[in-house]
């Protein structure tokens, strides 16, 4: 089966700045997919070649088989992809807006249900009328993806579309985006929100200056930074040297470890003994991908 | 019933765009309902500029001013009025909708489409000619509620308010993927389009002028455009209308192929 995005080697150069550092990924059809990374990581920039907007200085991306600069054409026609900026037409209201863009696709007045169904879907549809400077900014991010989806497209992807975006909101759209995935369609998703990409994506890349660090199933990836967090109420400390370099976090007098194994917790409290700090309270957390996405590659 | 039904058919399918040419159409459409949703400012507005114009330097000149034989100053001044909106409004649209569509981060959704650089090329055109000739028309049909303006060749008026239209329109999608600002844009407007087409012999004969500002006006590309449209009016013209055809294509192809051009580089419009 062909897979749904294929890139090989990508880089890229902006003046000295080389921001994409010989990428090799490989999206399969069908697959929900999370590209993680701090700001600044390539993420986007990685898209915008995806999405013809930016050329790469060396290296091929496909989609279904078709590169997106020698078959720009077919490529584009496979690809739905949300930008992450909240842009929008002011002369025009959501339903037309969605027709323009089947349109520009070739998708003529047969294209209407599925029009409908998105409205329906993402929670648009007694707004399908209104102009769009007129929606707020959770449904403008809505109808942003509304325009990514209206021509069908097998393969989407979506740059932060949940920034800005209140959770109720965010629910209807992950229920109607994980639908089109059963139904087949490839999601691409890059987010800040981890515990999105822990709950949806069946795989994970994780990237940092310009290289990807990771990639891996979601599950692998718990697996092996399958540590534990211990976080322990202290007050204001100066912590033992010996357990110093274990320390993750420390906010309000709760300072967290992260365990690689359970007997470093018997380490942990026996150095706090010693150094007569009181333990007020305690609790063990399981590892998230926010433990493995800062272990990767750092915090932001 | 059949032979309605027929006739409906036959309807539906002349008028039912191929899958193929939807693209370059919708984007046709969306471009004419944008200016027309603002007919007011796109269109109306620049009649009524045109008829102050017409009101103001008749009232002025007439009995003053003899262009041509036989030919009131009034009626002598209503085509070079009518090509100049023509010219100004051609470039106003795709200038206009390029660098409001850049500025406001929507043109991103037409750079996502499958459409080809010639495919945009060409919606943005027709566009730009449409909102044109609609204005030109516009003055046309109110000025001849008050003069008796005559047409000599009118195949020589369509062909120059095409071929105008279609080279400013042609303009106006350089300046709007050139500028990325609204001050850069007001540049062209204000220190190009506004000079050459008062400088282009709207308000007078060429002939009028020292020979010096002759020769300069022969280098301004608008002369040929508005002396070519008014001879299509009344059979006369500073210069031969085909010199002016042939210069009036010359440019467009030339402004043409370097529009293409940069669309094909992505020049501006793709990193």
């Amino acid at each position: 089966m062909t897979t749904a995005i294929q890139i090989n080697r990508i880089h890229k150069h902006f003046g000295a700045l080389h921001a994409l550092k010989g990428i090799d990924l490989s999206v399969e059809q069908g697959e929900f997919f999370a590209l993680l990374g701090p700001n600044g990581a390539g993420k986007s920039t990685l898209i915008n070649i995806l999405a013809g907007l930016i050329k790469p200085s060396s290296g091929d991306i496909s989609v279904l088989g078709f590169d997106v600069v020698e078959q720009y054409r077919q490529a584009r026609q496979l690809l739905g992809i949300v930008p992450q900026e909240l842009v929008f037409d002011p002369f025009f209201n959501v339903r037309e807006m969605l027709r323009f863009q089947a349109g520009y696709f070739g998708r003529g007045p047969e294209n209407d249900a599925w029009v409908d169904e998105i409205l329906v879907g993402l929670g648009l549809a007694d707004k399908a009328n209104t102009n769009m400077r007129k929606l707020s900014g959770g449904m403008k991010r809505r109808a942003l993806i509304a325009q990514a989806l209206a021509h069908k497209p097998p393969v989407i992807v979506l740059d932060e579309p949940t920034a800005g975006v209140d959770v109720e909101l965010r629910q209807t759209m992950w229920a109607f985006i994980k639908k089109l995935n059963r139904e087949g369609h490839t999601i691409i998703l890059t987010t800040h929100y981890l515990e999105e990409a822990e709950t949806l994506c069946n795989r994970v890349g994780m990237m940092k200056q310009g290289e990807l660090v990771a990639l891996d199933s979601t599950a692998n990836l718990l697996n092996k930074f399958s540590g534990k967090k211990l976080s322990l109420s202290l007050g204001e400390v100066s912590l033992p040297e010996a357990i110093r370099p274990m320390l993750r976090g420390q906010e309000k007098g709760v300072h967290t470890f992260a365990l690689t194994d359970m007997a470093q917790i018997e380490l942990v409290l026996s150095s706090l003994r010693t150094a007569n700090i009181a333990v007020a309270d305690m609790q063990l957390h399981e590892a998230d991908l926010e433990d493995v996405f800062l272990s990767l590659v750092g915090k932001q | 019933m059949p032979a309605f039904n027929k006739l409906r058919d036959a309807f539906i399918s002349a008028t039912t765009i191929s899958p193929k040419y939807r693209g370059p159409w919708t984007l046709l459409k969306k471009e004419m309902l944008r200016f027309w949703r603002v007919g007011f400012q796109t269109v109306a507005a620049p009649v009524i500029t045109a008829l102050l114009y017409l009101l103001i330097f008749s009232h002025v000149l007439e009995g003053r001013v003899q262009v041509y034989q036989d030919v009131l100053y009034t009626v002598f001044l209503i085509p070079g009025l009518i090509m100049m909106s023509v010219l100004q409004n051609a470039f106003a649209n795709s200038s206009s909708s390029l660098i409001q569509s850049k500025v406001m981060g929507n043109l991103i959704f037409v750079l996502l489409t499958p459409l080809t650089h010639l495919q945009f090329f060409c919606a943005f055109l027709c566009a730009a000619i449409i909102r044109g000739l609609v204005v030109g028309l516009c003055i046309y049909l109110v000025a001849v509620c008050f003069v008796d303006l005559p047409i000599s060749q009118p195949w020589m008026i369509v062909a120059f308010a095409l071929l105008g239209s279609a080279l400013l329109g042609t303009f106006g999608i350089i300046a709007g993927i050139w500028a990325d600002r609204f001050d850069q844009m007001a540049v062209f407007q204000n220190f190009i389009i506004m000079p050459l087409s008062f400088l282009s012999g709207v308000f007078y004969s060429i002939h009028s002028l020292p020979p010096f500002w002759q020769s300069v006006s022969h280098l301004n590309p608008f002369f040929y455009m508005i002396d070519g449209f008014r001879y299509g009016f009344f059979g006369q013209a500073d210069i031969s209308p085909w010199i002016s055809l042939c210069i009036v294509t010359t440019a467009f192809l030339v402004l043409a192929w370097s529009t293409l051009k940069m669309l094909k580089s992505g020049y501006k419009l793709r990193a």
